[in-house]
Formats: C-alpha cells, sequence, structure tokens
C-alpha cells in the first residue's frame, strides 16, 4: 500500500507552530477578559458609579509606574503559584475549589516556621520554613485526592469543606492565649524571623523572592507534566480514566498524587504571601484561593499561560486597591470581575472546542483519503467518565 | 405516478434528494427513498454510509440541508422528534432509548401521558397492559426496565412506539443485541405488525436479514442511494455489491491453523459483577499458539468481566491466570504487556487511545515506562516521535504527521494505530475485543488480515465479538460464552449458526436441536 | 430547665435547617433533571442581599422576600443560559456565579450602604414564635410538594426522565432544556428564598458571606439523602442540628471550643459526602446534555 510522505517539524517551524497554534486560545482569554471588564463596566454604572475614572485608576494603579509594577508582580505571585495548583489538579481532572484552604493551612504553618526562633541561619531557615508551608498545604491538598480516590467522593464539595475547616483551624490557632508563636490580639502569627523572610528585591517597593519561586515552578511544571512519565500519567488520567487503565496507569494514586502536587504549590502561594509580603501569616481571608482558579482557566490550565494570566489578575488587583483609594469603589468588585471571567471563560470555551473539533476533522480528512468511517454525529472529544456526580 | 390504474396509494414515507453536510462530511449526498405502506422496508448500507443520518433527519432529530420529505403523501417538516411521533412516526433505536430506572409503564407513556397533572400510574399500566396483550408481547407492565432482559426491553420500545400512535416503525439496527433466538421472536412480531397494516422501516448491515424479513430493500452507500430492490427478486451477492460499491468476497482468506503450546490460560475463574448479574461463574480456557480462538456470546454475558481478568484491570475472586506458564492472576495490565500479551480493546475512544493526546502520545500508551520511550523518568520524545512515525509507515496509518491529535484521524485508521501500538511489541498472546466495530469494509479487511498474520507468527489470538458472522469467519476454535461460563467448545466448521445462537441463549443443543432449521 | 433546652435545641435544629431544605429542593430539583448545582450558594448570597435591600428600599420585608425571588430566579435564568444552552462546563459556571454572588453582594452593600461588611439593620420578616419567621414552615411543606410533583405527576416523570437519561427523554419528543430550565430557574428561586430567611428572617441585616458555604451544604444534604426530598431533609435536619449545637455548647458545658464546634457541619458534610455512611445512586444523566443522533 502507499504510504504518504509524512512531513516533519523541527526547529524554528516547530516553535513557529506552536505559538501560531496557541493564539487562538490567547485571544479566546483575552476577549473573555474584554468581556467580564465589559460586564463589570455595567455593573459598575448601574450601581451609580463612573466606570471611565474607576477604570482608568485600575490602570494606573496596575501599570501607573515603577512602584505600581511592582506591586503588580507581587499581587501576581501567589496567583500564578495558584493559578499552577489549579493546573496540576485540572490536567488529573480534579476541579480544585480547595487552593483556598490550602494556602491558608500553608501560610499559617510556615508562618508559625518561621515566628520560631532557634537562631537558624537563613540558608537553613528560610527553606525550611517554605518547605513546611509547601508539605502542610500539600497535605491540606492530598486529603480531597485521597477521598475521591478511595470514596469516590467529589472533589468540589470536599474542598470547599476542607476552606472551612481551614480557616477554623486556622483561628483556633492564632486565637490560642499561651502559644508564643501567635498574636492574638492581631490575629495573626508572630512576625517571621529574619533568616525566614524572603528577601526584597527592589527597595522601595514590596516586590520580595517570592516571584522567583513561582516562575521557578512554572518552569519545574512545565518540565514535570510534558517531559517526564508522571506527567504524562497526570494528562491521561485527566483526559481518559479508561485509557488510563488500560495503560495500566493507577488512576486514584494518580489523582490523589496530583492533588498533593496542587495543594504543595498552593501551600507555597500562602507560603510566599505570608514570608515576602506580610511578613508574617495573618488570619484573614485571602481569596486568592478563588482568583487562581480563575487564573488557572484564563491560562488554559498551560504552566505558561498561567504566568500570563497570574500577572494580569496581579495587575487587576493591585489596580483595584488604587481605584479603592482614589476613585472610592469597592475593591470587591473585583470579585464580580472574576465571576465575569468565569462565566465568559466557560462559554468561549465551549465555542473554541467546537471550532477544534471542526477544525481536526477538516484537516484530517485533508490528509487522508479515506472518510471518517463514524457517522458524522460522533463526538470527537469525550470527556473522562465522572466517578462520582454531585 | 407509476400506479397505472389511478388507485395511487401514497408511500407511507418519500425522502427526495436529502442532502446533510456536517463539518468536512457529506453524509447524505441526494438520497432517495420512498417505503410503500403495510412493508417491510431494509434499508441496507454498512457502516458509516448514512443510514443513520437519513433516518435521524425522517425523525426530526437533524435537519437536512436539501431535500424533501413527504409522510403518506404530505409535504413535512419535522422541528423535532415530536412533530415525527405525530405524523405517526416512531423510532425503535438501536441502543434503547429507554430509561432503566423506570418500569415498563412509565416509559412506554413517557412523553405521551395525555392531559392533566397527574400521573396514575394505575390507569396507564392498564391501557399498557391492553395494548400488550392486543400485539401478544408477555410483558409485566410493572417491571423495572433495568431488570428485563434485552429482547424484552425491545419489546417495550416497539409497545412505546405503537402507544405513540405510531404507524411507521423505524427501526435502527435491531438485531445488534439479541441472540439469533431472540431475532427469530422479532421476525415474528414484525410480520404480526406488518398484517395489522403497519409499516416497518429496518435497518440493517446485515445481508441475511434483508433476506430473512424484508419486502423490499434499499441500499445506499457513501451517502447516496444506490437502488432499490424487491427482496425476492435479487441475491445476496448482487446486494452486497451495491453495498461496497465492488464485488467481495464475503470470506477471510487463511490458511489451516497449526496449534502450538498453550500461551494464555484461565483456570476455573469467577467474578462478581457490579451489578450482580453476568459475572464469570467458573470459565476456563486454553489459548494455544498458533490459533485464533472466537468466543461468542450476547452481550452483557460477561465478556467485559473476562477481558478485563485477562488483561490485568481486574482480579478475579477465584481461579488463576497463566501466561506462559507464569501466573499472573495478581498483576496489573504492564507486568502483563512485559511478559507478551498485547490488547485491542474495544472502546477505541474510551480505553484505546486518549482523542485529544497526538498519535505519539497515544502510541506512549502502555509502553511510557519502557526503554526507549522513556528512561529514568524522563519521556524521550524525539525518539517516541520517530518511533510513532515508522509504526505509521509500516501500519498504513494515514496522518499529517504523528504530532496529530488521534480525535482528527477516522475510525480505520485510529484503529490501525492501536493495532500498531500493540503488534510492535510482538507479543506472544493477542487479545482482541470487537477490533472491528464501526469500521467501514476496508478497514475490517486490514484488521483480519493483521490477525491471521500474528496467527500465522505462532502467536495466540483471542478474539472476543458480538459478531456471531466475525467469529464464524476468523476463528478456528470457538468457544461459547454464556451468563458467566463456557457452554461451548467447537472446531471451526463442526457447528452452525443455529447450535451456537442455542448455546448463547442460555438453551442446551439437545433441547431445542430438533425445532431449528 | 433540661425540657426548655431541648425545646430550644429542637428549634434552633428546625431554624438552622430550613435555609438548607429550601436550596436543597432547589438543588435537588435541578440535580433530578440533569444539571449539577454548585450555584446553590451563589442564589443564597444574591437571595439574602437582595431580600434586604428590598425591604430597605421598599420598608416592606415581604416585598424584599419578592425582590429576592425575582433575583434568584434570574440568576437560575443565567445559570440555566449558560449550562442548558451553551453547554457550559456545570462545575465552572456554578463556581463562576458563587464568585459572582459573594462578589456583586459585598460590593453592592458597600456601595449602597458605604459601608463595607454589612447592611444597616432593617425590619424582620413577621415570626410566629419561638423565635421562627413565616418562612419556616414553608420550609417544610415544601418537602411533600416537591416528593409529590416529581413523583406524582406528569411533568415529574418527564423531569426524572432528563435527568436519568436525556437522549432517551428527546427520543420521546420530551424538550429537554425546557424542562431543565424550569428547574434550575427553580432552584435559583428557592435558595434564594433561603437566602432571604437567613437575611430578614433570622437576622435583620446583610453581612459578607452571610451564608457561609449553607449553598454546599445543602448541595451535600442532597447528595447524602440521595437526591430524594423526605430523605435530604433528614440530612438537613442533620446539618441543621449540628449548627444549632453551636448556641448550645455552652449551655451543655461541653469541653469543646465553640470555634471546633462551628466548623461540625463542615467537617459532618465532609464525612457525610464520602458515602462511607451511605451508598447514593445519583440521577444516570446528571451533568449530562443529549447527544443530537
Amino acid at each position: 500500500m502507499s504510504t504518504l510522505p509524512l512531513p516533519t517539524e523541527r526547529g524554528v517551524t516547530s516553535v513557529w507552530r506552536r505559538i501560531t497554534g496557541a493564539l487562538p486560545t490567547v485571544v479566546s482569554s483575552l476577549l473573555a477578559v474584554a468581556i467580564a471588564l465589559l460586564a463589570g463596566g455595567v455593573v459598575l454604572a448601574l450601581s451609580g458609579a463612573n466606570p471611565v475614572p474607576a477604570f482608568q485608576a485600575l490602570f494606573a494603579g496596575a501599570f501607573g509606574g515603577r512602584r505600581e509594577l511592582a506591586e503588580t508582580l507581587v499581587m501576581a505571585t501567589p496567583l500564578i503559584l495558584g493559578g499552577l495548583a489549579f493546573a496540576v489538579a485540572a490536567r488529573a481532572g480534579m476541579f480544585n475549589i480547595g487552593i483556598e484552604g490550602q494556602m491558608v493551612v500553608g501560610g499559617l504553618c510556615a508562618g508559625l516556621a518561621a515566628a520560631w526562633d532557634p537562631g537558624l541561619p537563613i540558608f537553613v531557615h528560610l527553606p525550611l520554613a517554605v518547605l513546611v508551608g509547601m508539605i502542610a498545604g500539600g497535605m491540606w491538598g492530598f486529603i480531597p485526592g485521597f477521598l475521591k480516590a478511595q470514596t469516590g467522593a467529589h472533589e468540589v464539595i470536599t474542598t470547599i469543606m476542607l476552606n472551612y475547616l481551614a480557616y477554623r483551624i486556622s483561628t483556633v490557632v492564632i486565637g490560642q492565649e499561651n502559644l508564643p508563636l501567635v498574636n492574638p490580639a492581631l490575629q495573626a502569627t508572630q512576625p517571621a524571623v529574619d533568616n525566614a523572610t524572603l528577601p526584597r528585591l527592589i527597595e522601595g517597593t514590596r516586590l520580595h523572592g517570592g516571584i522567583l519561586i513561582a516562575l521557578a515552578a512554572v518552569v519545574i511544571i512545565w518540565f514535570l507534566l510534558y517531559r517526564t512519565v508522571f506527567g504524562f500519567k497526570i494528562r491521561t488520567v485527566g483526559l481518559s480514566a479508561g485509557a488510563a487503565a488500560f495503560a495500566g496507569i493507577p488512576w486514584g494514586r494518580t489523582i490523589a498524587l496530583a492533588m498533593l502536587l496542587s495543594g504543595l504549590l498552593a501551600g507555597l502561594g500562602g507560603t510566599a504571601d505570608a514570608l515576602g509580603l506580610q511578613g508574617r501569616y495573618y488570619n484573614i481571608t485571602l481569596g486568592i484561593g478563588f482568583t487562581s482558579i480563575a487564573v488557572g482557566l484564563v491560562g488554559r490550565n498551560t504552566p505558561f499561560g498561567v504566568v500570563l494570566a497570574g500577572l494580569l489578575f496581579g495587575a487587576l488587583a493591585s489596580g483595584a486597591t488604587k481605584m479603592q483609594n482614589t476613585a472610592g469603589i469597592s475593591r470587591d468588585i473585583v470579585y464580580v470581575l472574576l465571576g465575569f471571567v468565569i462565566l465568559s471563560v466557560s462559554a468561549l470555551a465551549v465555542a473554541q472546542q467546537f471550532r477544534q473539533a471542526k477544525r481536526l476533522a477538516a484537516r484530517a480528512r485533508g490528509a487522508t483519503r479515506d472518510r471518517a468511517a463514524h457517522d458524522a454525529g460522533d463526538p470527537l472529544l469525550e470527556p473522562p467518565p465522572p466517578p462520582r456526580a454531585i | 405516478m407509476t400506479a397505472q390504474d389511478g388507485n395511487v396509494v401514497a408511500p407511507a414515507v418519500e425522502m427526495r434528494g436529502i442532502v446533510k453536510r456536517f463539518p468536512g462530511v457529506v453524509a447524505n449526498n441526494g438520497i432517495k427513498f420512498a417505503v410503500r405502506r403495510g412493508e417491510i422496508h431494509a434499508l441496507l448500507g454498512e457502516n458509516g454510509a448514512g443510514k443513520s443520518t437519513l433516518m435521524n433527519i425522517l425523525f426530526g432529530l437533524y435537519h437536512p440541508d436539501e431535500g424533501e420529505i413527504r409522510v403518506n403523501g404530505q409535504r413535512v417538516r419535522f422541528e423535532s422528534a415530536r412533530d415525527a411521533v405525530l405524523a405517526g412516526l416512531a423510532m425503535v433505536h438501536q441502543h434503547f432509548m429507554l430509561i432503566p430506572r423506570f418500569t415498563v409503564t412509565e416509559n412506554v407513556i413517557l412523553g405521551s401521558e395525555g392531559a392533566g397533572i397527574v400521573l396514575d400510574r394505575e390507569a396507564a399500566g392498564k391501557r399498557v397492559a391492553e395494548l400488550a396483550d392486543q400485539y401478544g408481547f408477555d410483558v409485566d407492565p410493572h417491571a423495572v426496565v433495568g431488570a428485563l432482559p434485552v429482547g424484552m426491553q425491545q419489546r417495550v420500545e416497539i409497545l412505546r412506539a405503537l402507544y405513540q400512535g405510531g404507524k411507521t416503525l423505524i427501526l435502527d439496527e435491531p438485531t445488534a443485541l439479541l441472540t439469533p433466538q431472540e431475532v427469530d421472536e422479532l421476525y415474528g412480531v414484525l410480520t404480526r405488525l406488518r398484517e395489522s397494516g403497519d409499516t416497518i422501516i429496518f435497518i440493517t448491515h446485515k445481508l441475511r436479514e434483508v433476506a430473512a424479513i424484508s419486502d423490499r430493500v434499499t441500499v445506499i452507500h457513501r451517502g447516496r442511494t444506490v437502488g432499490t430492490r424487491q427482496t425476492d427478486e435479487t441475491t445476496a451477492s448482487q446486494l452486497a455489491e451495491m453495498m461496497v460499491g465492488r464485488a467481495v468476497s464475503l470470506r477471510v482468506d487463511r490458511p489451516p491453523a497449526h496449534p502450538g503450546e498453550p500461551v494464555l490460560v484461565a483456570e476455573d475463574l469467577h467474578l462478581e459483577g457490579s451489578q450482580g448479574h453476568a459475572a464469570l461463574n467458573g470459565v476456563d480456557l486454553e489459548l494455544r499458539r498458533g490459533e485464533i480462538l472466537g468466543i461468542c456470546g450476547v452481550e452483557g454475558n460477561g465478556q467485559a468481566e473476562l477481558i478485563e481478568v485477562l488483561s490485568g484491570l481486574r482480579r478475579p475472586q477465584r481461579g488463576r491466570v497463566l501466561l506462559k506458564d507464569q501466573d499472573v492472576t495478581a498483576t496489573g495490565p504492564n507486568p502483563r504487556r512485559r511478559l507478551g500479551l498485547s490488547y485491542i480493546p474495544e472502546d477505541r475512544h474510551g480505553r484505546g487511545l486518549v482523542l485529544p493526546f497526538s498519535l505519539t502520545e497515544n502510541v506512549l500508551l502502555g509502553n511510557a515506562e519502557e526503554a526507549p520511550f522513556s528512561s529514568g523518568g524522563r519521556i524521550d520524545y524525539p525518539r517516541s516521535r520517530t518511533l510513532t512515525e515508522r509504526l505509521m509507515r509500516a501500519f498504513d496509518v494515514r496522518a499529517p504527521t504523528p504530532d496529530t491529535p488521534a480525535g482528527a484521524l477516522s475510525g480505520g485508521n485510529q484503529q490501525k494505530l492501536i493495532i500498531a501500538r500493540e503488534l510492535h511489541r510482538e507479543p506472544d498472546a493477542l487479545l482482541a475485543v470487537q477490533p472491528t466495530r464501526g469500521l467501514d469494509v476496508g478497514a475490517i479487511e486490514f484488521v483480519h488480515k493483521q490477525l491471521v498474520a500474528e496467527r500465522d507468527k505462532g502467536r495466540g489470538v483471542l478474539l472476543i465479538s458480538f459478531d456471531l458472522d466475525e467469529v464464524m469467519d476468523v476463528s478456528d476454535r470457538i468457544l461459547v460464552l454464556s451468563e458467566g461460563r463456557i457452554v461451548g467448545n467447537f472446531l471451526s466448521g463442526t457447528v452452525t449458526r443455529t447450535e451456537l445462537g442455542l448455546l448463547m441463549g442460555g438453551r442446551g443443543l439437545d433441547e431445542h436441536a430438533p425445532a431449528a432449521d | 430547665m433540661l425540657s426548655f433546652f431541648s425545646l430550644a435545641l429542637l428549634t434552633a435544629t428546625l431554624r438552622s435547617a430550613a435555609p438548607l431544605i429550601f436550596a436543597a429542593m432547589g438543588g435537588l430539583l435541578s440535580e433530578r433533571s440533569g444539571i449539577t448545582n454548585i450555584a446553590l450558594e451563589g442564589f443564597m448570597l444574591m437571595g439574602a442581599f437582595a431580600a434586604v435591600a428590598g425591604t430597605w428600599f421598599f420598608n416592606s420585608p415581604m416585598v424584599g422576600l419578592v425582590v429576592a425571588i425575582l433575583v434568584g430566579a434570574v440568576g437560575g435564568l443565567v445559570f440555566a443560559f449558560w449550562t442548558v444552552t451553551l453547554k457550559a462546563d456545570q462545575i465552572v459556571a456554578g463556581t463562576a456565579i458563587v464568585l459572582l454572588g459573594l462578589g456583586l453582594t459585598s460590593f453592592l452593600t458597600e456601595q449602597i450602604w458605604g459601608q463595607a461588611g454589612s447592611s444597616p439593620p432593617v425590619e424582620r420578616l413577621p415570626t410566629i414564635g419561638l423565635g421562627m419567621n413565616v418562612l419556616l414552615p414553608v420550609a417544610f411543606m415544601l418537602v411533600p410538594l416537591t416528593h409529590w410533583f416529581l413523583f406524582k405527576t406528569k411533568s415529574g416523570l418527564r423531569v426524572l426522565a432528563c435527568g436519568e437519561k436525556p437522549e432517551a427523554a428527546q427520543a420521546v419528543g420530551i424538550d429537554v432544556a425546557r424542562y431543565r430550565y424550569a428547574m434550575v430557574i427553580v432552584s435559583g428561586l428557592l435558595a434564594a428564598v433561603g437566602g432571604a430567611y437567613l437575611s430578614i428572617g433570622d437576622l435583620s441585616q446583610f453581612t459578607t458571606n452571610i451564608t457561609a458555604g449553607r449553598g454546599f451544604i445543602a448541595l451535600a444534604a442532597v447528595i447524602f439523602g440521595n437526591w430524594m426530598p423526605w430523605a435530604t431533609m433528614g440530612a438537613a435536619l442533620l446539618f441543621g442540628f449540628a449548627q444549632a449545637l453551636r448556641f448550645h455548647v455552652q449551655a451543655l458545658d461541653l469541653p469543646i471550643p465553640q470555634d471546633l464546634i462551628i466548623a461540625l457541619p463542615y467537617l459532618l458534610t465532609l464525612i457525610a459526602i464520602t458515602g462511607l455512611l451511605r451508598q447514593s445512586t445519583p440521577p444516570a444523566g446528571l451533568g449530562r446534555h443529549p447527544s443530537s443522533g
């Protein structure tokens, strides 16, 4: 039988292809954000505020100068880590709404470890505190993964409940009058000792070493997901539980480990905030965990997409503070924008999936002479079977 | 028009110039199709010829891009299945559109509950029972449908069609899940319906069924009508030629087998089923090198469980599996793979492939942890890609590059990719489950040739299929699986369809032998 | 003394369970029609806020309730449009609704009343004694009503069909989208009433995140109740009891910190959801769209 010539893609063409191939995704993500901003503007207008100066203040707060740019990076740091956490879980087919709780537990434990002062040098104490925060977040993420693997309990409900439990535990620990590491009056841990604080990168700004940790994490996670057997297992499990079983990949262990990894990243996010930005852990609702979901979704659960989305939402967060201060508009509008972003992403994702299926079908038929053997109504992209509904 | 005597009876259904395009495919390309009132009309075509699309159009589930439809002479335009039902059409689906947790009555009346708010289950049950009596169906209106045997479920579907006032019944591949005996019972039901004046459209890709039941037959091929014939004025080979567009040999060409020593052995396998039914109930089998061992049976009689136990996805509660004399009962799929067992799964999309993955990544499935695909936990993508390229060439997988997503390939090419992946390991035993499901004739030929070639290389091939014809055509030896037990073991050519059918249906040979043809 | 305490605990349990029942019955109807509904929390928040805003603007808690119902229905409509018409991922869209509920209500609280965190006090719904408001008996009447609707009416049969096997419902000409729209809108409306119960029934003001996860707990009650109305009510009562304990822990003199008692419903939900206590069978078509063909 004759064989079609198989064109190979290497080097520059391959990179170029990858960039142009990603363009529609980038465009649709930006479109989602634009739609959300528009909808947010409508909400602002309806609530009696003038959206134009509001958005101007927002923009100025995000990009208006060296300090504002640094602030955007500061805000982006936990978001990139949180978005990465969401992406890793999502690649394994898990919807991790528990990033918030994992950050709380991670931040709390890192805060305690950093407030403790046995006089260790910085190259021991700082990594130790970071590690403690990561592991604590990782364990908090592992629980829902383990529960799903063992009992099929849907992660959406378990992670939400674990968020509330994390707040409770944090409140109880911080409220302990006889624990020297905490300051109940301030609802925080004692300040981190210097040797357990992430160093400031640029004087006169709040930019700290966390951003470097976040960017390193992005590269590591990319490598893990796309270049290792473990990453291959995660992605297989996330796309097809049936194919994973066929390939001898244990579904339960893989999702539990993916959730552990997700929790590690989220814990790292909480840690970076506590040891880099605040200098201690504060027992307040961060909301970063929820923003992380949007970061992951807008970044299409790819490591580099998460960086871009994290920067975007970081800008939004730092701009919102300015908007509150100068235009007198509640920064809670950010949550409204988040809701709109997620809504538009979910709608656009469906549209894009549809177009992609169409394109794939057309391309395959261009290359192959024989027709699709199945009737054309068959879905091209089937979702993995859900183990248990909620 | 055609009738000269002025006694023109409008066709029950007439479709003219039907065109339906899907992105990149023209599923129906000017189809002409007319069904007389009171006849059984077969719609014949191979998988993917456009039969289902055409019927979905007739039933209002798709809208045609071009063409017109007349029902009893009236031009119609159905917006939904509801409109089709109101016009007297009814569909009996291949995969039953019944709700397992509902009772027979609830399923039958669903969508035609009548006026009012409150549902009177008693009264409805009586109406359903009356209708069932009228057509001689023996069904309990209060039975839960999920607990009924398949043949009975199909009768519930037919009953519903009649309850909805269906005068023209469309049956989509209605024999796919039935034993030959249940098929005979179905023919009886259809004949009775024809006698009471109903019209039946019988969709099939099996020539035998056309001859057995239809008055006339329309053949379609690649979205076009090839022609309509009076069934008793045509022959099977004529129809076959019309169906595939060329003369085909319906036989699988294969020299006699030379079985060697056993390569895969199952001993006394027991497994409880998920819902307590059709588990494994003491299965023994022995696959030898150099033979194709076929397992036939009606779906749901333990095939899925047997495959899972043999491939290493599930552990049996009792019994053991030996692969090349090693006890592998407690090992998962990958150790068995390394020991020499390859597996072509029944469900290409759900198990055999990850559709959004590239072809390279799909080749990695089951191989990712081994050299040369990976070392030290790191996947060697360039090398994997080159290997994939080589496999694509060797097995004629038509795709632009190894980076193409598997979802973009046709069913035949997807199956070729799976076969390439499984055979490149040069297995000692090959587990092939429904390997030709949903493929066109060319691809089926390819797959069967590969199986025979493997056999001739001295490998053992275990073929599990719900298509009795396939098992009989390809196998050297045939086992019958019924209710989780092997109930028959025959050398190919020493057993008839009827005998196999009786065993598949759970009846002993001696019980029924005289009654069969 | 003991009897008075028991009565207090009983009424507290009923009071805590009632908003859960509103949301849970809504969630049950939506899920029985095949739409996974984690948006309940968002609907509750919107309802709680709208009730207070309506009461504040029109000086009438009854008008406030009506406003909550309308807002809940609109929220349900949006969610239905996303999940049914656009076929967006139901979990993702649900998350968006929750965030919108959280964001819109806290943003508008600050915009309208100029103070972050809470609204000024407003008039409450009338009470019927023992600290119970008029909505409480309504919640418990909803349970037999839901049961009757789903299992005794023709429309109920169709809803069940849409949830069990949407393609089968479609095949007999049932407009699956229409039934799902209706059920999702009803779920928004009922959850919003549950929210209003909290803000103008139990309390007399809106506070940020007033629901504190009750929408999710209601959904857990549906799952724990195996998608059956009476059993779901039972689960809601159990969770309500766990909440009520919080106010009685001091009276009971238990050696447990109150902060942990507050965590009890969450912990209980976590355990219930694992199915360790009880196996459940969800509607078979939950989260699935009828495939066309």
